[in-house]
């Protein structure tokens, strides 16, 4: 690989031995990916936040390491809420090493953001490389954003952080990120219809297609939080990074883009709206849980309109950024006098607290695909109004 | 006799060989502790990678595995070095990490050497003691 001589200076130790194993690592993905050269990035997104994930190997790592973070970093969620765990049920003893998680990734530079979407809160502009990690913020970043992220793993993404630097290879050269699987609905007009956990419903169907094919939906004209829906999705359902919907996302305009669309061949599948809908099984549920990925300042507003003078019967979660909450402070004041229990920080796959809920109920077609396998619990998809009729017993 | 391959992880290390043919996932299948292999579908299921020139395909399984190796470095339990036909990130991260001399993609057929073996990760040579 080619290095500048800010590289080979981390290569030779000169900024200290963990910016020197740091760089170490990211030469490695540079050998392995045949990468020529290391870009900088903007912004990293961190992974491996949970104690539960990254266990006692991994906390004392992390402990080992002695440098900061050259470029905004953000960690990803963490197994519980930084304040008010107890009244959660989370163990001490798993609460205790959470804590030492968290001290040591902000010893290291990393903000505790504790968010899966971290571009509420940073800039990103079309054509930014970026070293994130957590597949929904990868995908959102990717796709409707048009920056350039690979999906990196916990140690490359801090790696990262604390070099400013990423080997240039995958999704940050921009002839790998065109389209290789076209799909089309067998009824558009449908569409039109459709909500949030519609487009999540339809990103378990076209994920578990795509595998890791970069998607290219045509016909359909989400919104943001629509596409965050079915990014996430087909991130859980497949290993979706990037995808594109035709005169919707902002790569779709370039024109080497749209000349690609018009002269290159790749597979077409016609997904029917029956399929979609098909997702919408019902089950009896004894929770509900909103908020994967978190919630966006619109969806806040739309979840306290929803629940505004009523009352939950059963546990209903609702899971957003810390920094939402302390900005949409009056909508999720409405929120929690309905008797839903606002949760920042973390979300229902990484925390303990859908492990013993039976069944749960979501708008979320990511927690849809995830909650059985992470927390052993029956999944049933909703729309959001849907989720607040069935959690008020209406 | 020498193979020549690619250093991926720097530094030296000595030891007998534990070859397979059958990737390892060290998430699940080495017991950090001990260094044991615990997956009892894996051909080396009950052998410890402890001080071993431990050569595979290639890692397999959850991310998670690269700090399991660093727990097996912790634990004073790591392979003395890793051969890789064809490595990956989980492996290449576990080995930087913890401080185990890395190559892979040599140029010759690893399975066959016998007695003592010395991986140097930063030139990439792995040679006998004859």
């Amino acid at each position: 690989m080619e290095l500048d001589k800010y590289d080979q200076a981390l290569l030779d130790g000169e900024y200290g031995e963990s910016r020197q194993k740091m760089m170490e690592i990211l030469l490695a993905l540079g050998k392995i990916y045949d990468a020529e050269r290391f870009i900088p990035v903007k912004s990293v997104q961190v992974s491996g936040a949970s104690f539960k994930t990254i266990g006692e190997a991994g906390l004392e790592w992390l402990s080992s390491i002695d440098a900061k973070a050259v470029v905004p970093a953000f960690l990803n969620p963490i197994g519980m809420p930084r304040n008010g765990w107890e009244e959660l049920g989370i163990p001490q003893s798993f609460a205790e090493k959470q804590i030492q998680v968290n001290e040591a990734y902000v010893r290291l530079g990393i903000r505790p953001t504790c968010t899966c979407t971290p571009y509420y809160f940073s800039i990103v502009e079309r054509g930014d490389h970026l070293a994130w990690s957590e597949s929904s913020a990868v995908s959102y970043a990717n796709s409707v954003l048009g920056a350039r992220t690979n999906r990196e793993g916990g140690p490359s993404a801090l790696a990262s952080a604390l070099t400013g630097k990423t080997p240039e290879y995958g999704l940050h050269i921009v002839k790998n990120r065109l389209p290789q699987i076209e799909f089309r609905l067998d009824d558009p007009e449908a569409a039109k219809k459709w909500t949030n956990a519609e487009y999540g419903a339809l990103g378990v169907v076209a994920g578990a297609i795509a595998g890791n094919r970069i998607p290219l939906f045509m016909g359909l004209r989400p919104n943001r939080d629509m596409l965050k829906s079915l990014g996430a999705a087909m991130a859980a359902s497949g290993a979706v990074a990037l995808y594109h919907v035709n005169e919707i996302t902002p790569e779709t305009r370039f024109p080497f883009f749209k000349q690609h669309i018009a002269e290159d061949e790749r597979e077409v599948v016609t997904i029917e709206v029956a399929e979609v809908l098909d997702v919408f099984k019902e089950v009896e549920v004894s929770a509900v849980a909103i908020g994967c990925p978190h919630l966006s300042r619109e969806e806040v507003t739309r979840v306290a309109e929803l629940l505004a003078g009523k009352k939950t019967v059963m546990p209903f979660y609702v899971f957003v950024a810390e920094e939402m909450k302390v900005s949409c402070a009056e909508e999720l004041a409405v929120i929690a006098k309905a008797g839903a229990k606002v949760v920042p920080d973390t979300c229902m796959v990484v925390s303990p607290l859908m492990d013993h809920a039976g069944a749960v109920m979501t708008n979320s077609g990511k927690a849809f695909s995830y909650l059985p396998g992470m927390c052993g619990v029956a999944p049933r998809m909703g729309t959001l109004e849907d989720c607040v009729r069935v959690g008020c017993g209406e | 006799m020498t193979l020549k391959g690619r250093s991926i992880a720097k530094g030296t290390g000595t030891g007998e060989l534990l070859y397979t043919d059958t990737p390892i996932s060290f998430l699940g299948g080495v017991d950090a502790a001990t260094g044991i292999i615990i997956d009892e579908k894996h051909p080396l299921h009950g052998q410890s990678v402890a001080g071993k020139v431990l050569a595979f395909p290639y890692g397999k399984g959850s991310t998670v595995g690269s700090y399991v190796m660093y727990g097996l470095a912790r634990n004073k339990v790591a392979p003395a070095a890793i051969i890789n036909t064809e490595c990956e990130t989980i492996i290449a991260i576990g080995a930087i990490i913890s401080g185990i001399p890395m190559v892979d993609r040599l140029d010759g057929d690893v399975s066959g050497l016998s007695g003592m073996i010395t991986v140097n990760g930063s030139t990439g040579e792995v040679s006998t003691a004859e």
